[in-house]
């Protein structure tokens, strides 16, 4: 396949004259600008750079976690235009524009959320380390209405895995919310 | 990862000019099968070319077919109402692929052009992998093989296509469109992927830059049943072992006819037509469907780590066929 490892580098495409994005100098330079958690930033970065790494590194905002880096684990998920994903297989040039919210925008001046405050009621973690990306898919799950059962919270949640297998106590918590929520 | 060139294309024809051009550029949408492998050093690209803002979304129906823009996330798909009501072995396969955050991300253009599964493959410190570096041998044939292939091998790859959506994609005579430098041309999905033989590097009939813009699937008529079924190692978020896709077009409590193909077990999304052609004509039953699940194994050639498969696959298309005649459970 082409562009596999071990290929010649040629020439940039900004050097046969095609603009590199927002006029960036450096061709593996990016500027990017969106809205976090309902602040604006911009941002001048490698072209590599993650949503993951922008948000941590760039940004400060360490809630989101990098556990496996390659999309299993869950544990950097975070709202794109109001959609979960997951934060460490997206590049932050690709974010142009859009709307990110992380576990950090989830509260409302200061009162934790209601999937937060469900979370700590029902002891649904041990360690904490997936508990960000947890509440943020579990915030999306029942905005997709699919907390309906434990069977579709099961299979809806499984792109969260807990090493500490608090997967009980977080079906609690979620069931607690969507059950408030029908209320 | 190797520093790279991020482009934003402004259309279609900009961006297949950017890429048809430059053997070391390449497309970028959802990302989720790309940015991993480029993370592992597997994929090395100088350029790519986001092609996002492109306007490549959106489902259209005709009546007869739903005409899919490369760009629609399988999680868009999926909730289709059309697609939910006519074509439910899709929407199955949809909901059974990755996870949600994965498939908000995933265009179904980048599904069809997912990269293998073989652990060999993705890891650039074995030197042995015909697809990654071609004539280097295949890890994998005398490795650990129980993930892969066992239908469309050959001695040189084995490597999966792990699609589930493909699956009954390809068994509904889905046509993928494509715009290249030279135009636009449609290609059949059952033409599209190519076994490995000699030159796995190569997977499909694209030209370089080519760009899938939709991917167009026939709705076969009312009453028709389907199911897909997934077996694999986990209950959720996991590949298959075995996968089937079949459709089940009755007349007259006769099968006038059968859309089937098989997932996990093909170098490619592998269309079962020797499947096909037992049930036409023939009353759903527990016979005729393990007939069906002979035949559509037959050709299989596994190796110890996939032996299982076998079995594995004839019982899964059976369960799928009994689910979509509605004989089963």
């Amino acid at each position: 396949m082409d562009g596999m490892r071990g290929a010649r580098r040629s020439s940039t495409a900004a050097g046969a004259g095609i603009p590199a994005v927002n006029g960036a100098t450096d061709v593996s330079t990016v500027e990017v600008a969106f809205d976090v958690n309902g602040v604006g930033c911009a941002l001048r970065l490698d072209s590599r750079v993650t949503l993951l790494d922008a948000l941590r590194d760039h940004l400060g905002l360490t809630g989101a976690k990098k556990g496996c880096d390659q999309g299993a684990c869950g544990a950097c998920t975070v709202l794109v235009d109001g959609r979960r994903v997951v934060s460490c297989l997206m590049l932050a040039a690709q974010c142009e524009g859009r709307r990110v919210t992380t576990i950090e925008g989830l509260s409302d001046n200061g009162a934790p959320h209601p999937m937060q405050a469900a979370f700590a009621r029902h002891d649904a973690f041990q360690c904490g380390y997936c508990t960000p990306g947890q509440i943020m898919s579990a915030v999306s799950l029942l905005a997709e209405g699919r907390a309906g059962s434990d069977e579709d919270i099961c299979e809806y949640m499984s792109g969260n895995l807990c090493r500490c297998g608090a997967y009980p106590n977080i079906r609690a918590a979620i069931r607690d919310v969507a059950a408030s929520e029908d209320a | 990862m190797r520093p790279f060139e991020y482009l934003r294309a402004a259309d279609a024809a900009q961006a297949v000019a950017l890429v048809g051009a430059d053997p070391d550029a390449s497309y970028l949408a959802g990302g989720t099968t790309q940015l991993d492998l480029m993370k592992d050093g597997v994929f090395e690209p100088e350029r790519l070319v986001d092609i996002t803002r492109l306007p490549l979304g959106g489902i259209t129906h005709t009546g007869t077919s739903i005409r899919v823009g490369a760009l629609t996330s399988m999680e868009e798909l999926a909730a289709d109402p059309v697609v939910r009501e006519r074509l439910p072995f899709v929407r199955e396969a949809l909901l059974l692929g990755a996870s949600t955050q994965l498939r908000n991300m995933a265009t179904i253009g980048g599904n069809l052009l997912q990269r293998a599964r073989c652990r060999y493959f993705r890891d650039p410190t074995v030197a042995a992998c015909n697809k990654r570096a071609p004539g280097s041998g295949c890890a994998a044939i005398t490795g650990a093989h129980r993930m892969h292939a066992i239908l469309g091998t050959s001695d040189h790859c084995i490597a999966l296509h792990a699609s589930d959506v493909a699956v009954p994609l390809v068994a509904l005579d889905a046509l993928v469109h494509v715009q290249g430098a030279d135009g636009v041309r449609t290609i059949p999905l059952t033409r599209f992927y190519l076994p490995p033989g000699e030159t796995p590097n190569i997977e499909n009939t694209l030209v370089r830059g080519e760009l899938i813009t939709a991917v167009e699937i026939p709705l076969p008529p009312r009453g028709t049943r389907s199911h897909y079924l997934k077996v694999r190692d986990r209950v959720s978020y996991e590949f298959a072992l075995t996968s089937a896709g079949a459709a089940l077009i009755m007349d007259d409590g006769v099968i006038a006819e059968a859309r089937v193909a098989l997932g996990g077990v093909g170098t490619i999304p592998w269309r079962a037509w020797d499947a096909e052609d037992v049930l036409r004509g023939s009353a759903p039953g527990g016979e005729v469907f393990r007939s069906a699940a002979e035949a559509a194994l037959t050709g299989a050639r596994p190796l110890p780590g996939t032996a299982f498969k076998v079995e594995l696959a004839e019982r899964t298309l059976v369960r799928a066929l009994e689910t979509a005649a509605g004989a089963g459970s």
